[in-house]
């Protein structure tokens, strides 16, 4: 874009506010504007932001972005209005009137013109209407975007003008859309029609209200208008209802991967090896909190401070399982109620101890920017960056884990040892050795769940407690000693869950996901994939 | 300062003779000192220290001691140090009727600081009316209950649920027209939802305006409800959630909120179990503008409160730590309790109790708590902002304080009951209707 447009967009808006028979305020009015809006009642602050934004002063966009990030101060000592930039104990400042230099203060010498909630959304309202001009497309397709379904004349205004100005098709079409969201409630039934087959097509939430508005409201007399948006209702919410089902899929196969690394490592433990680990839980807790202490030593990266916890996280939770496997769980081997008594009280040991080291409080675990937000395929529609990363994480893992069963000598040895003890032994293999590798590797893979989990859930001394009954139901719902079992029975709960929860509410899904596994396991003892031959009787 | 971590046998002997001195103090209806003048006062501190509600319920122990040491440093109460008994109930609910017991029966102390859960407080409810002991209760709860032996410091739904929606309808909070009520699985979330679906009823929101929902402890995939939420919210009208999702589950509950793009300005969440304490352990970028309704906030500027904040920090010798609003009322009800005794020139729980009506102590927040004869006292209602920081920008509170009503006006079978210890009523649920005291079991 270059700057005759940019000039000629200005001059555009310019007219357009002058047309409207708003006066072209000098700085004095701006100045009695802010006074406003660091007043105290709140129907002058508003007024305030709307005085400021159809100002016309130069200055507007900032002082009015200024405010809504909170930038905007008042220095004590001579009651000017200043901008403050940087961060630390002194802050630089700029006149919020003039744009010129104004020195530094401390926070101390500084009064902050504080905004809450609703008077942040009509800043942000207000900064985008004056950024309709900006020079960046993206700039001005959002604030296309922010005045959707606004009510102002002054803003319509300077909407049509922007799009009479506008060359990118995405911000025209966004801007056409803006419109008609203020069409819609125009006086003119041709226009009123206009607008709502303009918004023919658009998932935005804004508008499946505004059409229902136009259907519930007693004074649209036009027959036409209202079969038209009951017409684009229909097809809207048949769409919705869509990708609804889709948004469910998504949420249940998320769930599913939560509830698979979870489980994988009990799979294994408790599947391959027979130990009832009731400690499996804390192996999770200890992974996420490793996850704590590595962000706590690399404060300056935390983009990367997953990806050096994930190693941690698998060291530390594989030691503390070989500790535990080698020093009670060796002597109960074919004691199943010993060892769940056993592990019961480890388990209990461990969070104790989390609670001595680092406090009964929760822990703060950052997410890295590039776990945050999500990208939206449409406003319908959107994926989460969390939930997708750890989707993909959960079948990585799985991977591993099954590559490392079926290729490596240790995952022949640990199958071995497992389908005959006795013969794997007089073959030469040291059983005690597979067994504590085993147990640890299990141990190891629920503290890489724990890295995972931390980006979801809380750290917290009791976290562990939360999937301990999970991921056995995952276990034994799959079918015991089966890593394929554990997928698909992973996968199938989460899904059935998740599409249970919007009908019968979340506490009844989960008692009905329950029911189902004990009317399953009556029928299937086994769980979906059997074991089958000498090794299951064993 | 002394501290006791497990129970010590007091002999027979002197518990007789302590008993009798009593009765004594009781019959003759005025200031006795015990025959056996014992050299401390104990009081004892019930909060869990190991188990899920450790998480909330070791700083209330804490702040009870540091109360105690600060009285003592003063010269204690009546000429006598005060003792501290702490036990652990161990986030157990028999155990804290059972410890309670040990309390009041063994240790025989003066006045119990103790419990966060309504459950909890259900517990032990019986072992202190049988036992006649005094309970403070420090934690914002559902309401429904007003009993002889529990001073109820924490807000009853008046004092924050109802302001909090208040807020929410002017103007200012943002003219919410749409609500969804959304908690956790158990007592108070239940209560405090039914009073509030009657209240908004009456203020004239349609019944499908209204979205209720519950989720089991400990919920950590709110992917569903959110976009249930997201949902509800784009049908045209402004919306606003109101939480009273148990602590732990706030955090995956904002963090989808963030993730999935609603920010405070579309759809704020108005929670009544997130403070400072609770924010000190998470990462607040999600949580930035929602709000939290409170009768206390660390920031908020008055001498009392940086008084407080400051021996705070000192007694737990760590700057980082926060206040919270427990730890408000905890502070609140320690000083009444301290002028009711000294008033009563006993520590003997009748007595007490009639000296307690009427006291007044400064709170925290620059104003003046009163305790009332349904045994709640009288609050201010902030509401706050959450910063980055983890505290609070307050954004509106009430103009004065607001006395806590035990029994709402909000459900039909509790309108017409009234609490009130004081003769010639004498009773925690006083039917108003039919004049008798039996209106409702609690």
């Amino acid at each position: 874009m270059n700057r005759t447009s940019v000039f000629a967009r200005l001059l555009a808006i310019l007219a357009g506010l002058a047309a409207l028979g708003l006066p072209l305020l000098a700085s004095a009015t701006v100045e009695d504007s802010l006074e406003g809006l660091a007043g105290k009642k709140f129907s002058t602050r508003l007024a305030a932001v709307a005085a400021i934004r159809d100002s016309a002063d130069p200055r507007a966009a900032d002082i009015l972005q200024a405010a809504l990030d909170g930038t905007l101060h008042r220095r004590k000592s001579d009651r000017r209005f200043v901008i403050s930039s940087g961060d630390g104990a002194r802050v630089t400042l700029t006149d919020a009137l003039t744009g010129d230099d104004a020195g530094s203060a401390t926070k101390a010498e500084l009064l902050q013109v504080r905004t809450n909630n609703r008077l942040r959304k009509s800043l942000r309202v207000a900064v985008a209407a004056l950024e309709l001009s900006h020079p960046e497309a993206a700039r001005r397709l959002a604030a296309a975007r922010e005045l959707l379904g606004t009510r102002s004349d002054a803003t319509a205004k300077l909407l049509r003008d922007a799009l009479s100005m506008e060359q990118d098709t995405e911000v025209r079409d966004a801007m056409e859309i803006g419109l008609a969201t203020m069409d819609i409630k125009s006086n003119d039934a041709t226009r009123r029609l206009q607008a709502i087959m303009r918004l023919d097509g658009s998932l935005r939430p804004e508008v499946r209200g505004l059409l229902a508005a136009v259907i519930d409201n007693p004074d649209e007399r036009d027959p036409q208008v209202k079969a038209a948006a009951a017409k684009i209702l229909d097809t809207l919410d048949a769409r919705l209802a869509w990708y609804a089902q889709l948004s469910n899929l998504y949420f249940g196969i998320s769930l599913g991967s939560v509830l698979l690394l979870a489980a994988v490592g009990l799979a294994i433990t408790f599947g391959v090896m027979g130990v009832i680990n009731m400690a499996h839980g804390e192996m999770v807790m200890l992974g996420a909190y490793t996850t704590y202490v590595v962000q706590q030593l690399m404060p300056g990266h935390l983009e990367w401070s997953l990806l050096v916890a994930l190693p941690a996280a698998f060291l530390v939770a594989g030691l503390v399982g070989i500790l535990i496997e080698r020093g009670v769980i060796r002597f109960l081997y074919g004691r199943p109620l010993e060892t769940l008594l056993a592990t019961f009280g480890i388990s209990l040991i461990l969070q104790q101890a989390v609670r001595t080291v680092f406090s009964p409080l929760n822990r703060s675990v950052t997410t890295p920017e590039w776990m945050s937000g999500a990208v939206a395929l449409n406003p319908a529609f959107t994926l989460t960056y969390n939930r997708f990363y750890i989707i993909i994480f959960a079948l990585l893992v799985l991977l591993a884990l099954v590559t490392l069963l079926r290729y490596t000598r240790f995952g022949l040895e640990m199958r071995a040892v497992t389908q005959n003890r006795a013969m794997a032994s007089s073959m030469g293999i040291r059983t005690a050795r597979v067994d504590a590798l085993t147990f640890g590797l299990g141990s190891g893979i629920a503290g890489l769940a724990g890295v995972a989990l931390s980006q979801l859930t809380n750290v917290g001394p009791n976290m562990g407690q939360a999937y301990i009954v999970d991921s056995f139901m995952v276990v034994v719902f799959g079918g015991v000693g089966n890593l394929l079992g554990t997928f698909v029975g992973a996968m199938t709960l989460g899904v059935a869950n998740k599409f249970l929860e919007p009908v019968t509410g979340a506490v009844l899904a989960k008692i009905l996901v329950l029911i189902f596994i004990i009317l399953f396991i009556q029928r299937r003892p086994r769980g979906l994939f059997a074991l089958s031959g000498r090794a299951a009787d064993a | 300062m002394k501290v006791r971590w497990f129970n010590t046998s007091v002999g027979a002997s002197r518990r007789t003779v302590r008993a009798a001195a009593a009765a004594i103090a009781l019959t003759a209806g005025m200031i006795v000192t015990p025959v056996s003048a014992q050299d401390t006062i104990k009081v004892g501190v019930l909060h869990s220290l190991s188990g899920t509600m450790a998480i909330s319920e070791t700083t209330l122990k804490d702040t009870v001691l540091m109360l105690i040491e600060e009285q003592n440093k003063k010269g204690g109460i009546l000429g006598k140090k005060l003792e501290a008994v702490v036990v652990d109930p161990a986030s157990n609910w028999p155990l804290f009727a059972e410890k309670a017991r040990d309390l009041l029966e063994v240790q025989k102390v003066a006045a119990v600081f103790g419990c966060w859960t309504s459950v909890s407080r259900k517990s032990v409810l019986p072992v202190f009316e049988e036992l006649n002991g005094l309970l403070f209760y420090p934690v914002q709860y559902e309401g429904e209950e007003s009993s002889k032996n529990v001073f109820y410091t924490g807000a009853a739904p008046n004092q924050q649920a109802i302001p909090a929606v208040d807020y929410l309808m002017s103007e200012e909070g943002g003219a919410v027209k749409r609500w969804v009520l959304a908690g956790t699985d158990y007592v108070y979330p239940r209560t405090t939802n039914k009073i509030l679906e009657n209240y908004l009823k009456a203020k004239g929101v349609k019944a499908e305006d209204i979205m209720i929902n519950y989720t089991p402890f400990g919920h950590s995939d709110w992917q569903t409800i959110v976009t249930d939420i997201k949902k509800f919210g784009s049908a045209g009208k402004k919306t606003a959630v109101v939480s009273t999702i148990n602590g732990d589950a706030n955090v995956p509950f904002y963090k989808e909120l963030g993730n999935q793009g609603l920010s405070a300005e579309d759809i704020p969440v108005v929670a009544f179990s997130v403070g400072e304490e609770e924010l000190s352990g998470i990462d607040t970028g999600p949580l930035v503008g929602h709000l939290a309704a409170w009768n206390y906030f660390m920031s908020v500027d008055a001498t009392e409160n940086s008084a407080f904040i400051d021996s705070w920090k000192t007694f737990i010798k760590d700057d980082k730590r926060v206040t919270n609003d427990p730890m408000e009322a905890h502070y609140i009800g320690f000083q009444m309790w301290v002028k009711a005794v000294e008033k009563a020139g006993t520590t003997n729980v009748d007595a007490v109790r009639s000296a307690m009506y009427g006291v007044s102590v400064p709170n925290l927040t620059g104003g003046i708590a009163t305790m009332f004869p349904n045994h709640h006292i009288s609050k201010p209602v902030l509401i706050g902002e959450i910063r980055d920081d983890g505290q609070f920008d307050v954004v509106w509170q009430t103009p004065g304080t607001v006395i806590g009503d035990a029994w709402t006006d909000f459900l039909p079978d509790s309108q017409v009951i009234v609490a009130d210890w004081m003769p010639p009523v004498k009773c925690g649920n006083f039917n108003i209707k039919t004049g008798t005291c039996s209106g409702q079991n609690y």
